[in-house]
């Protein structure tokens, strides 16, 4: 499927910024599913700095902006030529170890609540593949989708207590359910081509990715109960919904930070 | 001079005096108390005047104080020293090849040799540097190895320094001193110098200057600024080797580089030796409420237009529990039997080690994997049954945070004490540069147990320094 991407963020200022530097990973992954046609990034009056493929396999851009400026808008676009690989990460080239992804952050601490639901739907479960999926149920049961309950550093255990939260919350908490079991996962950020179903989804997508053996990487989506597919586009992996970031910066001046975004991901051609 | 027979005393042996400490023994024949007291206030006010106080990473205490500087050298022959030397080298070299191997395909792993959740699963392995490959393949260009002596050929290594190992400004300004205030000294025996360090100090770090930087690299020196227990050290250094001390508000990101704020405008920086440590290097990929460290700072090294001494990702190979693998590794990446032997070390996340360990305290030294200074120590022979059963405790709440030693027999040096002159227990920490080359000045920094019968050598501790010679043939 053809899927077109426009993401812009603005971020404003009340005083001006005298340098923003950003390390952007928003450029969509090389992998089985998905071929990227075109894909392009500015930053407004940012200098372009160094560029690299880190070892997840995601493609990194570093970009400054000297000051005196009020907003920097950062806009990535393009269009992704996408596949149905029912959440297999193929051919996706990286040399982080998965046993790295057992690690412990503060959003995906494991509490006696996620672990209990982890063992609770891990029982029965036949195969790797099956506890993954079974797994990715309990969450998504667990944790009704609310937008406006939860932040951007509300803990999977704090979403779980609270039962309702956002895709982020969803992703953090399978992490940390599919770690209790000793299943490595990672946190996954991307887009969702949202308008096929008419119901209520978000642009901007975050999902997990949980080891499975001699499978690999295999995409969950708990937030809509099932495998990432080809109305979706895989930016990049980190430990976190902050590790995985697709812009992380910093701006330095005296001024408070207003940010707004806009995502628009469609079918076809732009 | 009497002693404990189960010690080796590095002067003395029975038939009297070493050959190579003959004329330290003349020396001290010709010094008076009143003269000994004389000159050890003199060196206690240079050092005081020259700033360098109580500062060894990681310890604490009161900044302002001074470490203890006894007097009495320490001497290696130079068959002694080259045996270390070529040991120290050996060890420095498997230690970057490890680091090179484990953020690339993980050879030793997959070999089966060194456990993979050990590695992948540490706290101090980075995954934003997998991948990726330094200039000249190195990850740690300073290492430092603390090295024991238990007897005339033997030496254990106690633990590798692969970030950013401290103490190398006590090792010259001791010697500094020393020749200062007893310049006959300096006449009488032919010691090898070692002030040469800050030259290859500074060679080294200029030869792994990344490949974008197409000219005489700038170098610097990241400090976390003065109030830093290590400052005096940083600053130190940049002095002898004439290179910039930055703190990081002093350098900023822009167009692929890194640049250093100067009052004749932004100067490049190509290589940067960082005394920070890799969790505050930059907010953008590390902390992000860090308000230490420069934004951007890492996607600038992986893409390759900066380098950073020590390379992020190399505590992986200093870890205590990694310690036990280091003789593999030299067997793995050199195909050669380690020179320098490890102190057996009982795992406590092992079942077998941890019976043992819990069986044996009142004779065991145990450690933290990741403590450091003296601190979160057990030294079973010199604790109270209190100490001990406290420490059994705490390991059996998280054995995977303890590994055990046996109490080694540390070798000693003559020592200057209240009561005149006695042995006192001694360790070794040369400082190995890695760059295109792999060197080493013929010396290091010797810590000395001042407490009587005291094995612990760290400041915080007790401990004291002292002038390291290397005779020359």
């Amino acid at each position: 499927m053809i899927v077109s991407v426009s993401h812009r963020s603005v971020y404003r200022y009340d005083a001006p910024l005298r340098l923003a530097v950003q390390s952007l990973r928003l450029t969509p992954s090389h992998f089985d599913g998905q071929k990227v046609l075109s894909w392009e990034i500015s930053v407004e009056g940012g200098t372009r700095g160094g560029a690299f493929r880190d070892g997840a396999g995601d493609w990194i851009e570093s970009w400054s902006v000297r000051g005196p400026a009020d907003r920097v808008e950062v806009a990535a676009t393009g269009t992704v030529d996408t596949t149905d690989l029912a959440g297999m990460l193929r051919g996706h080239r990286e040399t982080v170890h998965p046993l790295v992804y057992l690690r412990e952050t503060p959003a995906t601490m494991i509490d006696t609540a996620l672990a209990d639901l982890a063992a609770g739907a891990a029982r029965g479960a036949t195969s790797p593949l099956d506890t993954c999926h079974a797994l990715s149920n309990a969450v998504r049961a667990a944790i009704a989708y609310r937008p406006g309950v939860t932040g951007a550093h509300t803990s999977a255990a704090e979403a779980l207590a609270l039962g309702e939260g956002v895709c982020q919350d969803h992703a953090h908490a399978l992490i940390a359910a599919a770690r209790s079991l000793d299943i490595p996962g990672r946190y996954v950020s991307g887009y969702l081509l949202a308008d096929q179903d008419g119901k209520e989804h978000e642009a901007a997508h975050a999902w997990a990715e949980l080891w499975v053996g001699e499978l690999g990487w295999i995409g969950f989506d708990p937030a809509n109960a099932c495998c990432p597919n080809d109305l979706y586009i895989r930016i990049g992996s980190g430990f976190s919904a902050q590790d995985a970031a697709p812009i992380r910066g910093i701006a330095s001046g005296p001024g408070a930070e207003a940010l707004d975004v806009t995502v628009a991901v469609t079918a076809g051609q732009q | 001079m009497s002693m404990a027979p189960a010690f080796f005393n590095e002067m003395f042996d029975d038939n009297g005096i070493r050959p190579h400490y003959a004329k330290l023994g003349d020396w001290t024949q010709h010094m008076p108390a009143e003269l000994r007291q004389m000159k050890q206030a003199e060196a206690e006010a240079l050092f005081r005047r020259i700033g360098i106080t109580f500062a060894v990473y990681g310890e604490g205490g009161d900044p302002d104080r001074l470490i203890p500087f006894d007097m009495f050298p320490r001497v290696f022959t130079q068959p002694e020293w080259r045996r270390l030397e070529r040991g120290i080298k050996q060890r420095a070299k498997a230690l970057n090849a490890f680091l090179v191997d484990v953020y690339g395909r993980g050879e030793i792993i997959r070999a089966g040799r060194i456990p993979a959740r050990l590695i992948y699963g540490n706290e101090a392995y980075e995954k934003a540097v997998t991948g990726f490959v330094p200039p000249k393949g190195v990850y740690s260009h300073i290492v430092g190895i603390d090295l024991v002596r238990t007897g005339p050929d033997d030496f254990f290594v106690l633990e590798d320094n692969c970030r950013t190992p401290s103490g190398v400004s006590y090792m010259l300004e001791n010697r500094e001193i020393m020749m200062r205030m007893f310049p006959a000294l300096f006449r009488e025996n032919r010691i090898e110098p070692v002030d040469a360090y800050s030259t290859i100090l500074r060679r080294t770090l200029a030869s792994v200057a990344p490949a974008k930087c197409e000219s005489d690299p700038t170098v610097v020196i990241l400090t976390p600024g003065h109030y830093n227990s290590a400052y005096y050290e940083h600053s130190f250094l940049a002095d002898l080797m004439g290179v910039e001390l930055v703190e990081p508000a002093d350098l900023f990101v822009e167009g692929g580089f890194v640049w250093m704020r100067t009052t004749e405008g932004p100067q490049k920086v190509d290589v940067i030796y960082r005394r920070i440590d890799d969790a505050y290097l930059d907010p953008l990929c590390f902390r992000p409420d860090s308000m230490l460290g420069v934004p951007g700072l890492m996607d600038v090294y992986r893409s390759g237009g900066v380098t950073i001494a020590s390379a992020p990702g190399a505590g992986v190979a200093d870890d205590k529990a990694v310690y036990t693998f280091v003789p593999d590794m030299i067997r793995f990446y050199l195909g050669e039997e380690p020179i320098l032997q490890n102190v057996p070390t009982w795992q406590c996340a092992k079942a077998d080690d941890l019976k043992y360990v819990l069986d044996h305290l009142g004779e065991l030294v145990v450690k933290e994997v990741h403590g450091s200074g003296g601190y979160g120590m057990l030294v079973g022979p010199k604790s109270t049954e209190d100490q001990i059963a406290y420490f059994r405790t705490r390991i059996e709440e998280d054995p995977d945070n303890y590994i055990a030693q046996p109490t080694l027999s540390l070798s000693t040096c003559p020592s200057f004490v209240e009561e005149g002159i006695a042995p006192r227990h001694v360790d070794l920490r040369p400082y190995c540069l890695v760059g295109e080359k792999i060197e080493l000045v013929p010396g290091g920094l010797t810590r000395v147990a001042l407490r009587e019968g005291s094995l612990v050598v760290n400041s915080s501790q007790g401990g004291g320094v002292k002038d390291t010679w290397v005779l020359a043939e």
